[in-house]
Order: structure tokens, then sequence, then C-alpha cells
């Protein structure tokens, strides 16, 4: 018998190792990263990260792949042919920044509103935002108004915070979950943690999505609902917990308005607004005394339900009357919604029992002593162990907002919210609701800053951002009367508005990571020529000027004037800010950074320091010093260490003052960085034991949170069950009050600000014809890519480098389709050929693609024959930035009427099998050129032969 | 043809795959191609990589099958494969050069490349097409187990685990002995029905999977809610008119 081989059991893994935070989608996690011989060995999960505790999902673990693409841009590029075309010549730094701050200097100069700013997939919004206010643009969003804002609007404006970064489901103690609407994504990691943490000790999973892909899966339930009735399925529930009286009526009377006093005087201008007293606390009515008294008071026993006669003998009564009369209805009984949601009526009143039992059967209780907010002490935390998730399925339709306001009134009516086992806030959160500040766009005038942030929390008309004539301020038309409470702004609108000029024409449009000719908007087809159409009067470009940064040749690179390229997620500083979109946990606040591990090997520069760079040569006030020169020379970690956003409050909460003794607030503390490194680049405060549950009403919680400048005050934030500020623009609607809509959007305005949550057909669907529209069609998000970016890695390209449209097994017989075949799909907005798979775990009247496969040919330098380009396809050409006509032939954004979040999900089509021909998907457009400096990309890759060769 | 070890030593490395909590993520898939990539079989060569029909070796992939009945009663399973490091590896025997070969001190099948002629036969022989042919360079790869990774001193003692198993985010796999009836794998295996992908080809595989749990139907819970009495009806509300709630 031979001998076996010798193997080298204990190589030499890496001649160093970093620690710093992935990049590879928004979970953000902590990443160890093995370097050898200068290149990127190996990427694992940091076991001591709060985030993602050591694990790593599979495309973080690609991550390697992501750096060396061959799509990274190597210099900045300025456009030479015509826009669309690709045709660019590199040039200098020097020549990009003096380009770009003579274009913005003229704009800050005249009109500083035609600069319209924004970032995409930012992870950098607390500085990119700041700049936005510190150069005088209201014109500044990220991308969240297409993704999320329904859901973290109505958490914010419900109980203080939202899904997500804003709170997670106790996945240690929670009994039941149910999650609506979450396909594989935000938050990547700790989900898939969590549901196995509770599969493992029995705990029910239930996914409530058309689509049983991943997560629903292997939930122990899936309930396939018609997309866009989620928020009818909740009433629902709602319907069945009312009326058998299991509710936590000691819960609502602590912690929510459910016993506030509203104004019962129709036609009056305070009709529906709360009762107050003479300080403008809101008032309820004591069962105790009989008598009215302020509903902060901690020594009263408020009613929930009767008539009560104010002093000026007017009627008001508690808000959680207004709620059983609605929701106790028959109309929202599990038997009036079970068709319309397609569910089976004895499935609503069945999970409705299982929620009941589990909270009020099942309790759970941690011997904790905590003080209240009155100062009173409790010996334990009382948990109803039901925990709730949701997100997109939820957010991108346009009755979202109140669906995901629903959602967040079963959790509260449970009393699961901030309790062991329920859903738990994050800190920063909860935040008093609405969160401060309010959106400060209206003042801006040229050479001036914003009087604060562009975007914010609207509490009434009265904050709305409009002209004195009543048209927007805003270009995407955000915290207008299309989008009152808009609070992260409609990216969706902005080539649009900015094509027609309506409400004005810009001059340049500067973005960041939008893929905004391809798989970010909406109408791709159409909004690639309003990219490129011009003025035939004058022969200019009806968007005179774009900007773009983007670390990899995306589609929008080729329709930019001036490319100015970023750095990779390995080659960066970044900081992953409280003051932004944290990354902390149930048990405490924690923020990170990114440090470079490797130097660029090419001729770019990080965005925010290009930024920051931007800002000093425009003069811009905080990134100038009295000199005039530069504030942060050193670039974005010199601005992440030293910039302070208000006394003692910075970028990072960790390690602060001058010796870096300091957490939360403190001095700036120029060897900050430094210290992260040291921390495995995180940071990271646990919570004492009694601080840790029912945040809004504790304490010592309160206490820790005012200090830390999350709060501005210790006192308690009171559930907000029934929304004033909504009441206050529906009263303005009714014609009460200075601010006032127009006419034409009075109705709807009437329907939609409803102070409780309702529910409504989505508005595509309400408008197109369901005969010649018979389907609903929607994307998923695949757990191995992100947005645009996995196609040009080569691994992830080899798991998903294609979609089909799928289709019902039996919806496919019923119309006559088999698997395979291609055919043609059709919206009211256009058409598209594509080849189908069928299936049966998705709803029948529903068809869905994986989103962001489909490529444009030549981009991201993919052979331009490659899968992505030939076969694969966005559903994007279907969905319209705009509604159907209205009678009057105005069209509205297709949108949230709340929110102004982007309704992708509401695409309605009509499938139809193609006659035989190219199996080629359609549309096609011409191949983009590869970007100057830019190799076509090898067809071989055997990264790791040259580092294993190494080995000793 | 290539023999297996006649005396075998005390350990019996493998994986425990959980077939209830994968959710078809890849992080297994990707994360063993990083690792390995650089490692004992470097390269994991991908040929057409930004091209059409592009391809690769793989150690470790992911599929997913929709079975039993249809619509909602269908149940969708991810189902993460590679080597099961089999007791009677026929890979092995069906070798002519020696070059596959299974370890004697802990189980673990391996390629010596140096010997590979790249023949195919193992792969025709491996029913569970774990076998990978690299074609740019000619020989056969497969998992390791990590062999560089789970004894390799230069890291710490808690990273000695196979990568897919360190980074799997729902805890779905497991890395054990299975000759110590007292390992965590063993204890699962019998613990929750662990059992052998196609027993009836008779490789024996020392990995094991286990199957998708019965569902948890809320079991003790009422088919539905009993409206409460004094609500809603012509009392408007009566049941909560006098109740008394403290703040």
């Amino acid at each position: 018998m031979l001998k076996d081989p010798v193997i080298e059991l204990s190589p030499e893994v890496a001649d160093e190792v970093k620690y710093t935070t992935c990049y590879m989608c928004a979970c953000r996690c902590g990443i160890k990263v093995h370097v050898k011989d200068g290149q990127i060995r190996y990427i694992e999960g940091n076991k001591n990260h709060p985030v993602n505790k050591g694990v790593l999902c599979g495309k973080g673990s690609s991550g390697i792949m992501q750096h060396y693409s061959p799509a990274r841009l190597r210099k900045p590029l300025k456009r030479v042919g015509e826009r669309g075309k690709g045709e660019f010549v590199e040039i200098e730094w020097e020549e990009a920044l003096s380009l770009a701050t003579e274009w913005l200097g003229n704009i800050r100069k005249t009109d500083p509103k035609k600069l319209a700013f924004f970032t995409g997939r930012d992870q950098s919004q607390s500085l990119t935002g700041w700049w936005a206010m510190q150069y005088g643009t209201p014109n500044f969003a990220a991308h969240g108004g297409f993704c999320s804002v329904n859901m973290a609007a109505a958490g914010l404006y419900t109980i203080g915070g939202s899904f997500w970064e804003f709170g997670e489901p106790d996945w240690d103690r929670s009994k039941y979950i149910m999650i609506f609407g979450v396909a594989e994504d935000h938050d990547s990691n700790p989900i898939k943690t969590g549901l196995g943490k509770m599969k493992g000790r029995g705990a029910k999973v239930v996914s409530v999505n058309p689509v049983r892909t991943g997560y629903s899966a292997v939930a122990d339930e899936w309930i396939g609902i018609r997309p866009g009735t989620d928020g009818l399925f909740v009433l629902a529930l709602i319907h069945e917990l009312l009326n058998a009286d299991k509710i936590d009526l000691d819960y609502l009377v602590r912690y929510t308005n459910a016993p506030w006093l509203v104004i019962q005087a129709p036609g009056a201008a305070d009709n529906g607004l709360f009762a107050r007293d003479a300080n403008g606390d809101p008032l309820c009515f004591d069962q105790t005394t009989k008598t009215l008294a302020s509903a902060k008071r901690a020594d009263i026993a408020p009613s929930i339900v009767g008539e009560v006669t104010l002093a000026d003998g007017r009627k008001a009564v508690p808000a959680f009357q207004l709620i059983a009369e609605r929701y106790m209805d028959g109309r929202y009984s599990p038997d009036a919604v079970a068709a319309q949601c397609g569910i089976d009526a004895d499935q609503i009143r069945r999970i409705a029992a299982e929620l009941a039992d589990v909270a009020f059967n099942q309790s759970i209780t941690l011997d904790v002593e905590w003080t209240d907010w009155a100062g009173r002490k409790h010996d334990k935390f009382i948990g109803r162990p039901v925990a709730m998730h949701a997100m997109r399925g939820i957010s991108a339709h346009s009755n979202g907002f109140h669906t995901c306001r629903a959602i967040h009134f079963l959790q509260v009516l449970l009393g699961s919210v901030e309790c062991p086992g329920g859903f738990r806030f994050k800190p920063p959160f909860p935040k008093p609701i609405p969160p401060a500040p309010k959106p400060s766009g209206k003042g801006y005038a040229p050479m001036k800053p914003l009087g604060g942030m562009p975007l914010g929390f609207t509490t009434g008309p009265e904050d709305l951002q409009l002209e004195a004539d009543g048209t927007p301020v805003r270009i995407d038309k955000a915290y207008s009367w299309e989008a009152p409470v808009a609070s992260h702004g409609l990216m969706h609108m902005v080539i649009t508005n900015a094509w027609k000029g309506d409400p004005y024409p810009i001059d340049t449009l500067f973005m960041y990571m939008a893929n905004m000719s391809w798989n970010s908007t909406m109408n791709t087809k159409g909004v690639m020529e309003m990219l490129t159409d011009k003025d035939a009067s004058t022969g200019e470009y009806k968007i005179p000027r774009i900007i773009y940064s983007d670390a990899y040749a995306s589609e929008m690179v080729s329709y930019a004037d001036l490319v100015l390229p970023d750095t990779t997620y390995l080659e960066r500083w970044d900081c992953i800010s409280l003051l932004d979109r944290p990354i902390c946990e149930a048990d405490g606040p924690a923020d990170a950074i990114r440090q470079p591990i490797v130097q660029p090997d090419r001729d770019v520069r990080a965005f925010q320091t290009v930024l920051l760079d931007l800002g000093a040569r425009l003069k811009l006030p905080g990134m100038t010093k009295e000199d005039g020169s530069a504030k942060f020379p050193g670039g974005y970690p010199d601005y992440i260490a030293n910039h302070e956003r208000s006394p003692g409050i910075g970028p990072l909460a960790g390690w602060r003052g001058e010796n870096g003794d300091q957490h939360g607030r403190g001095a700036a503390n120029s060897n900050q960085l430094d210290a992260y490194i040291e921390h495995e680049c995180f940071w990271h405060h646990e919570l004492s034991p009694d601080q840790k549950f029912f945040k809004f009403a504790n304490k010592s919680y309160l206490e820790f949170a005012k200090h830390m400048g999350f709060i501005g005050s210790t006192d308690q934030i009171v559930l907000q069950l029934y929304s004033e500020p909504l009441q206050k623009f529906r009263l303005a609607a009714e014609g009460h009050g200075d601010v006032q809509p127009p006419d034409n959007m009075r109705e709807r305005l009437k329907a939609t600000m409803d102070p409780l949550p309702i529910w409504y057909e989505p508005f595509e669907e309400q408008m197109v014809d369901k005969q010649a529209y018979p389907l609903h069609a929607l994307t998923q998000r695949p757990m191995i890519m992100y947005h645009s970016w996995g196609s040009q890695n080569a691994w992830l390209r080899q798991i998903l480098g294609r979609n089909k449209l799928y289709v019902s097994t039996v919806k496919a017989r019923e119309i006559g389709l088999a698997d395979g075949d291609w055919v043609r799909v059709t919206s009211h907005n256009g058409s598209i050929k594509v080849q189908i798979k069928t299936m049966e775990g998705v709803n029948p009247e529903t068809v869905w693609t994986w989103n962001a496969i489909g490529k444009r040919a030549g981009s991201w330098t993919l052979a331009p024959d490659a899968p992505e380009a030939k076969k694969g396809f966005l559903l994007n050409h279907l969905i319209s930035e705009l509604l159907p006509p209205e009678m009057d032939g105005r069209r509205l954004s297709n949108s949230d009427p709340v929110t102004g979040q982007a309704a992708w999900f509401d695409l309605r089509v009509r499938i139809e099998k193609c006659e035989p021909g190219a199996e080629v998907s359609e549309p096609q457009f011409p191949d983009l050129p590869r970007p100057p400096g830019v190799e076509p990309a090898p067809t071989l890759n055997d990264y790791g032969a040259r580092l294993a060769q190494k080995k000793r | 043809m290539t023999s297996l070890p006649t005396v075998t030593g005390d350990k019996r490395l493998g994986l425990v795959i959980d077939l209830d909590t994968c959710v078809g993520c890849h992080a297994c898939a990707t994360n063993c191609k990083e690792w390995n990539t650089s490692g004992h079989s470097a390269p994991l060569t991908d040929v057409n990589a930004y091209q059409a029909e592009q391809r690769g070796v793989w150690f470790n992939r992911v599929f997913t099958y929709e079975v039993g009945g249809q619509g909602p009663s269908a149940r969708t399973v991810h189902f993460p494969k590679n080597c099961l490091h089999c007791e009677k590896p026929d890979c092995v025997t069906v070798c002519p050069t020696g070059a596959s070969y299974k370890r004697a001190e802990d189980g673990i099948v391996l390629i010596d490349h140096d010997k590979c002629i790249g023949c195919k036969l193992c792969s025709w022989a491996c029913p569970y097409g774990a076998r990978e042919y690299d074609e740019d360079v000619g020989v056969m790869k497969k998992c390791t187990l990590c062999i560089d990774k789970i004894y390799n001193k230069n890291l710490p003692e808690g990273d000695r685990v196979p990568a897919c198993v360190a980074t799997c985010p729902s805890k779905a796999r497991h890395f054990g002995d299975f000759a110590d009836p007292d390992s965590k794998v063993s204890q699962l295996v019998r613990e929750r029905g662990g059992f052998d992908l196609m027993p009836e080809t008779g490789y024996r595989p020392t990995s094991k999977y286990l199957p998708p749990r019965p569902g948890n139907g809320a079991n003790g819970a009422p088919k539905k809610l009993e409206p409460a009495p004094d609500l809603a009806g012509a009392g408007k509300f009566l049941r909560w008119v006098d109740r008394v709630l403290s703040r």
C-alpha cells in the first residue's frame, strides 16, 4: 500500500489580519480580513461583532471577487461623445475637481436648488446630508424613498422606531414570530441567525409573503398572501383580538395614547385633534376622580372608552374607542377580507388565536428590578413573547405606510413592543414621535447654508416644503401635498421631474452609487431617454449636467458627463454612525468604522474625501477654516475623528475626549480611529439589565439616552396609536388652516391622511383595467446579490447569472403555458420578453422574478453575450414612475400618498406566450463600451493560485 | 485501483447539515470557495468568469427543490451538497493512480493532485456528484473538510473548523467526530433523526443530514377566539367601560 502524501496542515494563512466592516450589502457586519503578500487571502465574520457574531453570508464571503472586480473604474472620466454612448477621456483629479467646483460654484452663487444631490446606497448619509445643508440645496436624499421609507416613517410616527435598524425581534426569547414581506433582505445575517435560534427551540415562525423562497421556505407556516393586501389581513387579526378582548389594556394605558381624548366636533378646525389642557398636555378622563386630567400624570386611572364632555361643552372620546369602533366592525372580519387577501378565513382566525395564546397564556417574566419613567420601582419585566418583522413586501406598495402602521398596531395591542420576547428597539431608538428635526429646505438662498438638514419629519401642514405660491420646494416634490411625510425624499422622481422641469428645471444632477439608468429606476427605458433628451431650441440636454461617482462600470456611468471613481470597500475609511443608519442591537448602541485593508492600485479616491475636498474648494461653512483653508485636509478620516455635529457629539461615539476615555459624549479625539482599530473597528456599549426593556418608559434608559444625545428629554415616549400629525394634514384637506392643498388633492388627502390605519387597494390596481392586467408582478431580493453589484462577481454570477419569471404551476396550466416558455409581459407602461419557470410556492395571482439580475450588454465588464444581458431582464421597464392619468389628465407619482415611497410592487401585468423565435430577452439596448483604462475581463479566474504557491 | 486504509484511527470527521434551518443563502458555498481557492487545492478555477457559460470549481453547492404536493402543501427545501467523506468511498477505490485516498487517522477523503491524471473515473463513482473537475489544471478537486484550517496551528483554536461551518448564518452546519458518541454531531444525529443520503447505494457517508422538523403547529392554541361578552353590541363596549386601568 502506498503511503498517504504529506500534507501541510498548518500553512501560514496571512501576513496580517485586519478588522473592518463589510459592504457587500447594507447589513454592515464585522469582518476579519486576512492579507497575504498584499493580497486578500480570506474574509470571515468577526465573532465579537454585535451584528453578525462571527457568521458571514454568501455575499460577504464573496468580497474578494468584488474587491478585485475587473469592472473597477481606474481614473476620473470626462464625457467626449454624446451622453449615453459611454465615450470618455481620462482626466486628472485636479481637472475633475476644478470642473465640478466651477459647475457647483456657479449654481451656488445663483440658485442653489438647481443642484440635485442624490446618493444611492450611501452609508454616509449623515455626511452627504450635512454637505447638502452647507451647500444650501434642499434637493438632497438617498435611496430610502424607493426602498423603505414606508417602514421607517410608519414606525417613527407610531412607536418611535421601526424594523431593522430601529429594532429587532427578541430572537432569544420570542415564542412566535410573524415576518411580513421579508425576502431575504434587511437585515441579512441577524435574521438568518435569529430564525435558526427560534426554530432550534421550537418557536413558531410564520411568513407572510406571496413567494415561498428563503425564509418563507423554512417557516413553520407560509401564508402566500395576495400582494398589497397584508394590511387587510393584519386588520382582520386586530378585529379578532379586539372582539375577544385579547389585548393588553394595561400596556395600552401605561405606554400608548389609547386613553387620550380626541375632540369630536365635525367641521371644527380641531376636530380629531387631542383635547389639551392649558399647558398643552393631552387630556384623559380619570376614572378615580371622575375628572379630566393631564394624560401625562402617573397617578390616574384613565378611561379607554366612553364619551366625555370637555370644559367648553364639546364632546371627546378616548382614542381607543375610535380604534375599537373602527376595527371591531364587520368589514374587518376574517370572512369579509378572506377573498381579497387570498387567505382562508379560518386560517386568519387561527393565527389570531395563536397570537393571543402565546401573548397571554405563555407570557414570560424576567426578574429584574427597574424603575419606570415616573420613578416607580418594579421587580420584573413581563413579556408577551410575540415578535414581528416586516420589510419591502410591505414597504413597496402605495398602501405600505398604513399597512406598516397596522402591523405596529397589532404588536402594540398585544403589548409586545419593547418587552421580553417581543419587538425590541435598538438604541438610539425609540425617539420622540415623530422625531426631530423638521425638514429645513425652505429657506434656501444663494451662498447660504440651510437652517438645518434637508430631510426631517413633518408634524403638520406648516412643516411642508412649499414655496409661497404653493409649488414644491424640492425637485422630487417631497413634503408637498403629494407626499407630506416624505421623510427620505423621492429619488425615483428626480430624473422625471428634472427632465420635465416640474416643478422647475435643474442645472446639475450629482449622484453617488445609484444605478439610475438601469435597475434603480422605474421606467428604465423612459428614464434612459430622459437622460439623453435635448431641448430642441437650444440643443442642450434637458438635464444639463450629470456628475456621478461609482467604484464600478455600472450602467449609470455611461450617462454621466463627469465620473468620479470611488474605491472598493476594502480600500476606504468609513464610519457607521449613530447619526446615520446605525448598527446597534437591542442590548445596546454600537458603531463601527471601515479602515483601508489595502491601498488602491488605481487613480481613485473615496467619494467622501472627494466631497469634503469639493466642499473646501467651494468654501462651504463647516468644511473651511476662517483662513479659507480646508478644515479636513486629511479627508474623510480627518472628518470622522474631528467633526462635531453638536458639542461633544461626533460621527463616532466610542473613545471620545482628549484621552479617549469618554463614550457617547466628549471632545473630539485625534487618536479615535486608532482606538477603533485596536478594538476590532467597532464600539459597543451593553445596557445594564434594568435598561434593556420598555425603553420608552424606563427612567434609567431614558437618562442614558439623553446623556448620549439620542433624545432631548427624559420624558416618557408615549406610543402614538392615534396619529395627530396625520389628522392635521386631513384637517387642511377639509379646508382648515392657512396652508392649503390644491383642490384636486383634497379628496385623496382626506382619504389617506387618516389618523388610524386604513387599507385601500393599491393605486395602480385601482386605476388599470384588471381584466387587461390580471396578475400581480413583483421582485424578490436574492440572498446572494445586493442590487446590481453582484453580477460583476465571478463567484456570485455562477450561482445566479440570469433570472426567469416565476409563475404558479396552476396559473401556467390555466393560461396554457409550460415551464421554459418565452412570454411577453405587458403592463400599462411597457412590455418585455422573458422566459418563465413554473413553481408551487407562489400566490397563483402573482408572477415574480429576482431583483436586478438583468444587465445591459457590455456593462460591468461582462461579455456582451453574457446571460445577464441576453437572458436576464428587469421588471423595471414595466413599472411607471407615474400613475395612469387622473380624470383631469394629471399624472401623480406612483408612490405612497403619505410618504412618497415608490410603489414598485403595485405592478399589474398580463403574460402571453411568444411565437417561436430568438431566445433572447427584450428589450435589448446597444452594447455599452468599456470605459477608458478598464481592461477586458479575463476568461480564466485562478485567484489563489499565486497565493498558494507562496506558502512556505 | 486504490485501496482503503486497513487500519483506521480514532477519528471520523464529518459534517451534520440541518435541512430544517438552511435558508439557502449560499454562505457555505462562497466561504468555502474563498478559503479553498488559496488553500490546499488552490485554485478553485473559474472558466468564463465574466462571459457566457460561466462555471467553476466549487466544493459546496446549494440546491433548492420543491417537494411533496402542490401549492401551499408543497415544501421548499434548500439542500447543500458537498463530499460526505464516505466510509466506503468508491471514488477512492476506482482511482487508477492512487491519487484519491482516504486518510486513516480521520477518514477525510483527499486527492493528491500530483498523481491525479484527470480521468474522472472518481466522479462517475461518486453518487453524490461531489467531485469537481478543474478543466484548467486538468485534475479533480473536492472538499477537503478544510484540512488546512481544522488542524492549522496558525489559527486560534476556535477558528479551526471548516469554513462552511464557521460562516453559516443560521447555524445549519456542524462539524465534529462521529467516532465519538458524545460529540455534538453524534448527539444531533441521535436526537434529530440524522440520516444518510441515499443509504441504498452502500457508500456509508460519514456526514449526515438532519430532516426538516415536522413544523410547529402552535399546538395548544384554540383554532379561533370566542367573542368576549358585553363588547360592541347594544351596550357598546360595556365590558371596558368600568375597567380601572392604572397608569
